[in-house]
């Protein structure tokens, strides 16, 4: 089976391996780079991940399945992780959730007809400081109210 | 500037460039480990540790030098150090905190630790959705590398360490430190039966330390001035200072360092501005998620590990949850047994079944469609999930429920 694998992606699987005195302590790592190329995890991904550490293809599902950052489809282009825990829910949270719904016209775990949004909410992300808060893929924006919402998804092309 | 306060881990955090190595050395950064390495022996390090009683910042509170005591001495073995940087307990940001202003603290904290213990390769544990600051502490890691902080002969000695960063993928329950342990080898975060402890059997089966990244970020300070200074800020059980994470209701939300022993009701008044919007305080949830909610006449206690337990609730984390008059404790209940809910790892069924349950009840209460008898199997559930889980995630589940359902039930009762 071929997997097509870039060539940058195994030079970074190469270099994440030698931190590792065992191949398989490598899985999270090696998954993390997988899901960075394509936007999710797909069935060959995780051949290929259990291949190239020498583990069963059924350790690696136990492990994507196990993780809330591992997706075994596409998310949206911008991915919108809203934090409802405690602190952010004190802080409106809730509101901002359902105006991100009805506004998208998504519920938590679909994306938008045009690829452009998905929307899930997450539990506490570490920035209760900035409470409300929540992450578009890697980037963290606080202090939202729903006017600062909008002007951030109008950013996002 | 008053030498003590250079215990104040975060003393210098106003400066602009701290997470750069040349600024931190310019502040007197690595003098600690180049101290220790020229001039002290492994021992000499655990003992001032171990005199300084520095108690853990991960959540448990345990004594470090004890910690690092454990591991068997006097062998070639290898062993590791596990830098807890996994930070989810609810409320918590404070080892964010201290790793986006300065990474190189926590790296000294590491090679300190690791000359005491014999150990030659750290990992810091980061949590995924911190990515930009595992990339800062991966900056971190070069810099001390390419000025010989890190690597092979560190300062000219004979002792040498590497340290990687290792990113999880979204599970709280890999900060509990044997399913970080599972985490790093590439497994579910599904945390071990205890006995055997890390420090016997640990990474890898090696022996292995795991700290929380505050509790390293204080070894610095205590080899630079000694344990005697350490003790004088603080309690004399319980020395030193504590980051704070407030937020909630609060009008001025963040970290504040403070001697641990320091007045609860102090924090959020003096400290945090007190009840935001003018609105007056309800409850408090004084270390993280997963301690017991104080209620208004409760909040006159000192923020230390022992004080805390005698008020029936726990330190933990040291994060400071906020709730204000105006806010239901029906979304509070429900945002606290969603929360465990979903994060329990599924392995204990006291834990798996009864926080799911908990939560349908609680979501019930939420939308004002309480049923009879409700708020008593809410209770039933939590005390049976109590004590009866391999790890303390069950508690953690179970007391902020107990706490909530013992000092709101009217209200809870009233919610339809
Ligand atoms: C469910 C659960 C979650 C935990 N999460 C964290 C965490 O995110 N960070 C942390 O440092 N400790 C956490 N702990 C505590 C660790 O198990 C461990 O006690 C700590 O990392 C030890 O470091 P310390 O002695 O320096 O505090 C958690 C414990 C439990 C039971
Ligand atoms: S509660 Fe939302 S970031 Fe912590």
């Amino acid at each position: 089976m071929s997997h097509n694998i870039p060539d940058r992606v195994k030079r970074r699987v190469e270099d994440i391996l030698s931190r590792y005195p065992r191949r398989e302590a490598a899985l999270l790592p090696v998954l993390s780079a997988l899901q960075e190329e394509r936007g999710f995890l797909s069935h060959s991904d995780e051949e290929w991940a259990a291949d190239t550490l020498g583990i069963p293809p059924a350790k690696v599902r136990e492990v994507v399945t196990f993780y809330s950052l591992f997706r075994r489809k596409p998310a949206g282009r911008h991915h919108l992780q809203v934090c409802t825990n405690v602190s952010c829910a004190l802080n409106g949270a809730d509101g901002l959730l359902s105006h991100l719904r009805k506004k998208l016209g998504i519920a938590e775990g679909e994306t938008s007809a045009d690829g452009r949004f998905s929307l899930s909410s997450v539990e506490c992300l570490g920035h209760c400081d900035e409470a409300p808060c929540l992450m578009v893929n890697d980037e963290h924006y606080g202090r939202l109210d729903r006017r600062a919402l909008d002007e951030l998804l109008e950013k996002l092309e | 500037m008053n030498r003590e306060d250079e215990l104040f881990l975060t003393r210098d955090f106003g400066l602009d460039h701290l997470h750069r190595l040349e600024t931190y050395v310019s502040r007197g950064g690595y003098r600690a480990a180049a101290k220790a390495l020229k001039t002290m022996t492994p021992d000499a390090v655990l003992e001032e540790v171990k005199a300084a009683n520095l108690r853990g910042r991960g959540g448990a509170g345990f004594p470090a030098g004890i910690k690092w005591g454990f591991v068997p001495r006097g062998t070639d073995a290898l062993r590791y150090l596990c830098v807890n940087a996994d930070e989810g307990e609810p409320g918590t940001f404070k080892d964010r905190f201290l790793m986006s202003h300065n990474p190189h603290l926590l790296l000294e904290g590491a090679i300190l630790a690791s000359y005491a213990v014999g150990i030659r390769t750290a990992y810091v544990y980061i949590r995924g959705e911190y990515e930009s600051i595992a990339r800062r502490l991966e900056t971190a890691v070069s810099e001390a590398r390419a000025s010989g902080w890190l690597g092979d002969h560190i300062a000219g000695t004979g002792f040498g360490l590497e340290v990687f960063v290792h990113r999880g993928a979204g599970a709280y329950i890999c900060g509990e430190e044997t399913a970080l342990l599972e985490s790093l080898e590439g497994k579910r975060g599904h945390p071990r039966l205890k006995p055997p402890f890390p420090a016997s059997i640990g990474l890898f089966r090696c022996p292995t330390v795991i700290n929380n990244v505050e509790t390293l970020c204080h070894i610095p300070g205590i080899i630079r001035h000694g344990a005697e200074a350490f003790l004088k800020r603080g309690l004399p059980r319980d020395g030193g200072t504590r980051i704070f994470s407030v937020s909630g209701a609060v009008a001025r939300p963040g970290c504040y360092e403070l001697p641990t022993g320091s007045s609860l009701r102090e924090l959020i008044y003096e400290r945090a501005g007190g009840v935001r919007d003018g609105r007056k305080l309800k409850a408090v949830i004084p270390g993280g998620l997963s301690a017991p909610m104080l209620t208004e006449n409760e909040i006159d206690v000192r923020m230390d590990g022992d004080s805390l337990v005698e008020a029936g609730s726990m330190l933990g984390s040291g994060a400071v949850i906020v709730i204000d008059d105006e806010t239901p404790m029906t979304l509070v209940l429900e945002k606290i047994t969603k929360f465990y809910a979903h994060e329990s790892c599924g392995q204990c069924t006291p834990c798996r079944v009864g926080t799911a349950w908990m939560a349908r009840i609680a979501a019930r209460l939420r939308a004002g469609r309480r049923r009879n008898g409700d708020v008593d199997t809410l209770h039933r559930l939590a005390s049976g999930i109590k004590g009866r889980t391999l790890c303390p995630m069950g508690d953690a589940a179970a007391l902020p429920v107990l706490a909530l359902v013992a000092k709101f039930r009217d209200e809870l009762e009233r919610s339809s």
